[in-house]
């Protein structure tokens, strides 16, 4: 029960002028249920690589093994791995086309071949699983707000009851509220159902609080892969690359530079506001409450 | 430079047939000064009329009620309109939906085109602005090619083209990954250091306003919150109800103050936490 | 795939087609294309295909490119070269089987047909390759300045060309992309019937309208603040005025066309293809 990538590597219109490799021998597995972050900026590959996990683009080369099947074996069923594994792109409002939101949550499902009761099933909970109210169900999709237009998109997928949910960005474009609201609404579905999450991102910030395994992609090579405090112990090379670890990394690191005695691995808020005060209670030399 | 007194913006609200079913207000009795030469942000989430009130300042949205002054011209007034524009120039969320051009230099001499700026002078603002914001290598590219961050910059220089006195960006990060938005900011900094223009700008991004001059923070149409970046940081609570996100260090800082640690409030950069935490050892 | 139409898109180059006026280019391209049908002999298409290779040469646009752009048409030319070699019948009968007669006239007038039209996207693509969009619509505005007078807006129908132009990569990746994120949701655009496929497109084309008017209202937002206001009292960046190697464009494409007329009338056909 897992999805594994063995040696993938893309090529963009190979034999021309515009010749670019895209992603270059990358291998991982991801294990069912695992809450997982892909982080890359643009262009590192990290938008490419998720759309290997469900086919929807071919691997020059390399396999993508899906629960011990090769899905590029000749009479792979493509489109029920797609079903299997829910891909919600970038700005996935700008897929809503249905009349009211709840038909256009029942476009998966339909195209599963699903019976419109069920389909129409399927929907609720998967909107209930986003947290849309019921209230606006039979409204147009356009009429919404941006935060609520996102939450029917990755009900859209949902509604196909997939084992892995793909999330590319999710929170582009969102208000800092929005975001946290996305973000919880993600890890409440990932504790709940138990599926497979993938959350791909370009802030550290993000992810660190919510994965438990983070993959830092860059110029189409896998260049990290572990806990984020793993993670976070490469800030210098994160850098280089033009990626940053979150702040707090960088205050610890600082701190113990200035003789404290904290650990580097405290990547959110709360896990540094204890060290801090555990490094000074221990030097006695200030007495927090 | 920018003034507005008891500034109300309304808008129909229509039912599915388009009957209109009453009026919303975006900008509800808004009172602001910014003085020439000055760096204001306005902070809000998505829906509390920050956008709106960023397009008085340009005319495309003329005031249902009260007054906007953009260099002591009324912008109600007609005659005006294009003074105004060209007075407060403006740059957008979206990057890819603001360039006109199909070449990095046409895009950035449209404005100055559309000014009736002889020939030489448009090749010499076009060079001095893209000079000014670092693209001046990719000016015979085309905007397809540019990165996000990239084409913002060619926004700016577009603007700044037109010689304005003051510059409104209206969310020009949001949709820009980390490096792109350093880009941005960077080129934004640059332009105040090196000319003297006001810059006004629009985000929900906290860590872009922390060298602003003054901050406004805007809630359902009205202005909320009015200090400098430390008094507003300071007040993380105020913050959080307005939907606002406040930089890892300074919420650090609180959740280390309301832990008892006896740190100055509004703390807002990595270095000034470890001083103060150094002091407390 | 999608992205590899490569009509209509300029290629940035330094070269001394990139250099002429745009007015040139177009008069150019329409001469050549006219050309084209004022004759009919394998002389003729060997001067055609001097000139057209002599200008490609000299835009250093890759061959690679303007074959890529004859993609689109594959299927026409396939069609009209069938229609021709198996309808006309005209000359010796130089295969016969079944139902099917190819005879001599109908093979010189599929193959020439293909070429006709081969030569004829090859020769507007240059044209597009070579010349910035702005520069093309500047150049149609100054030609067709004299329509003003009869109240047709030349300007805004030159500025809307441009912007469509512009925007004509953007929108076809964002076809791209809602046609992976339907087919992520499970979306089928490949099998089934006519009436099936065209259902099965609703969920690409309502998205992308929406989009589309999306960014038409930004993109006039963002125009106006850039206090656009129509053709009036606007000076140009790049005016437009002929220099000397835009006469010695038109100098030579005109004596191509004299040339050409003057073999395919004189010289007559069967000399050259035995």
């Amino acid at each position: 029960m897992s999805i594994a990538l063995e040696h993938i590597s893309y090529i963009y219109s190979p034999g021309t002028a515009y010749e670019k490799h895209a992603l270059k021998d990358v291998s991982f597995e991801i294990p069912q249920g695992q809450f997982l972050g892909i982080i890359g900026h643009t262009g590192s590959g990290k938008s490419t690589l998720i759309q290997h996990l469900n086919g929807l683009v071919r691997a020059t080369s390399g396999k993508v093994v899906y629960e011990g099947d090769n899905i590029y074996d000749g009479g792979y069923d493509m489109r029920a791995l797609r079903s299997q594994v829910g891909l919600v792109f970038q700005y996935p409002e700008y897929q809503l086309f249905e009349v009211d939101v709840i038909s256009d949550v029942c476009f998966g499902p339909k195209n599963q071949g699903l019976s419109p009761e069920e389909c129409e099933r399927n929907a609720r909970e998967a909107l209930e699983l986003v947290g849309f109210p019921e209230k606006y169900y039979k409204q147009s999709p356009f009429e919404l707000s941006g935060g609520q237009k996102r939450r029917v998109a990755i009900a859209g997928v949902l509604a196909m009851k997939p084992k892995v949910l793909i999330l590319d960005e999710p929170t582009a474009g969102l208000d800092p509220k929005g975001r946290d609201e996305i973000l919880d609404q993600v890890e409440k579905l990932h504790t709940e159902t138990g599926m497979t999450v993938i959350l791909v991102s370009h802030s550290m910030e993000d992810i660190a609080r919510y994965v438990e395994r983070i993959i830092v992609m860059n110029r189409g090579e896998k260049m990290l892969d572990g806990t984020p405090a793993e993670v976070f112990r490469h800030y210098r090379e994160l850098e280089e690359v033009g990626l940053a670890a979150p702040q707090v990394t960088y205050v610890m690191h600082d701190l113990r530079a200035r003789g404290f005695d904290v650990s580097p691995d405290a990547t959110t808020i709360e896990e540094a506001a204890e060290e801090i005060l555990r490094s000074m209670s221990r030097s006695g030399k200030a007495a927090p409450g | 430079m920018i003034h507005a007194e008891k500034l109300i913006y309304e808008y129909d609200k229509r039912d599915e047939e388009g009957n209109v079913i009453g009026a919303e207000r975006a900008v509800d009795g808004v009172d602001i000064n910014i003085p020439p030469g000055s760096f204001v942000a306005v902070l809000g989430h998505n829906g509390s009329g920050k956008s709106t009130l960023a397009k008085h300042m340009n005319a495309i949205l003329v005031p249902t009620g009260g007054t906007m002054w953009v260099d002591g011209k009324d912008t109600k007034d007609p005659a005006k309109l294009w003074d105004i524009r060209q007075t407060a120039g403006m740059v957008f969320q979206n990057p890819d939906n603001q360039i006109i051009g199909t070449v990095v230099e046409e895009d950035v001499g449209f404005g100055p085109e559309n000014l009736g700026v002889p020939t030489d002078e448009i090749w010499k603002r076009v060079e001095e602005s893209l000079k000014a914001v670092g693209m001046l290598e990719r000016r015979k590219d085309s905007p397809n090619k540019l990165s996000g961050g990239q084409k913002q910059r060619v926004a700016i220089a577009g603007v700044l083209a037109m010689e304005p006195k003051c510059i409104v960006l209206d969310e020009p990060t949001a949709m820009l990954d980390p490096n792109g938005r350093k880009e941005v900011i960077g080129a934004v900094e640059e332009l105040r250091k090196k000319k003297n223009v006001t810059v006004i700008l629009i985000t929900h991004y906290m860590e872009e306003v922390i060298d602003a001059d003054q901050v406004f923070v805007m809630d359902s149409g009205h202005i909320v919150m009015h200090g400098t970046p430390r008094e507003i940081f300071s007040r993380v609570d105020d913050l959080k109800r307005y939907r606002m996100d406040v930089p890892q260090v300074t919420m650090l800082a609180e959740e280390l103050r309301s832990r008892g640690l006896d740190l100055p409030g509004g703390i807002l950069r990595r270095d000034e936490l470890v001083e103060a935490l150094c002091r407390l050892r | 795939m999608i992205r590899d139409i490569t009509i209509g898109q300029y290629y940035p180059a330094e070269s001394r087609i990139h250099r002429l006026d745009p007015r040139v280019k177009i008069v150019c391209t329409l001469l050549f294309l006219v050309s084209l049908f004022i004759q009919n002999s394998l002389l003729g298409y060997v001067i055609a295909t001097v000139y057209l290779g002599t200008v490609i040469r000299l835009s250093k646009v890759p061959l690679k490119y303007i074959v890529k752009g004859l993609k689109p048409i594959v299927i026409l030319l396939l069609f009209t070269v069938a229609m021709n070699l198996f309808l006309t019948r005209s000359g010796e009968i130089l295969v016969h089987f079944w139902i099917f007669t190819i005879t001599e006239g109908g093979l010189r007038t599929s193959v020439f047909m293909a070429i006709r039209l081969m030569y004829l996207v090859a020769g507007s693509s240059i044209m597009t390759f070579t010349t910035s969009p702005n520069g093309l619509t500047d150049g149609m505005e100054k030609l067709l300045h004299p329509l003003n007078r009869l109240n047709v807006p030349v300007h805004e129908v030159a500025m809307m060309m441009s912007i469509a132009l512009r925007f004509i990569p953007i929108l076809l990746e964002e076809t791209d992309k809602i046609m992976k994120a339907q087919q992520a949701r499970g979306a089928d655009f490949e099998s089934g019937n006519i009436i099936q496929r065209a259902k099965a497109m609703v969920p690409i084309l309502v998205p992308l309208f929406v989009s589309a008017f999306r960014r038409a209202n930004d993109l006039a937002m963002a125009m106006e603040s850039r206090c656009y206001h129509g053709g009036e009292g606007r000076t140009k960046m790049k005016p437009l005025r002929y220099k000397g190697r835009d006469r010695i464009a038109y100098i030579v494409t005109w004596l191509y066309i004299v040339v050409i007329f003057v073999a395919g009338r004189f010289v007559p056909f069967k000399l050259w293809i035995f």
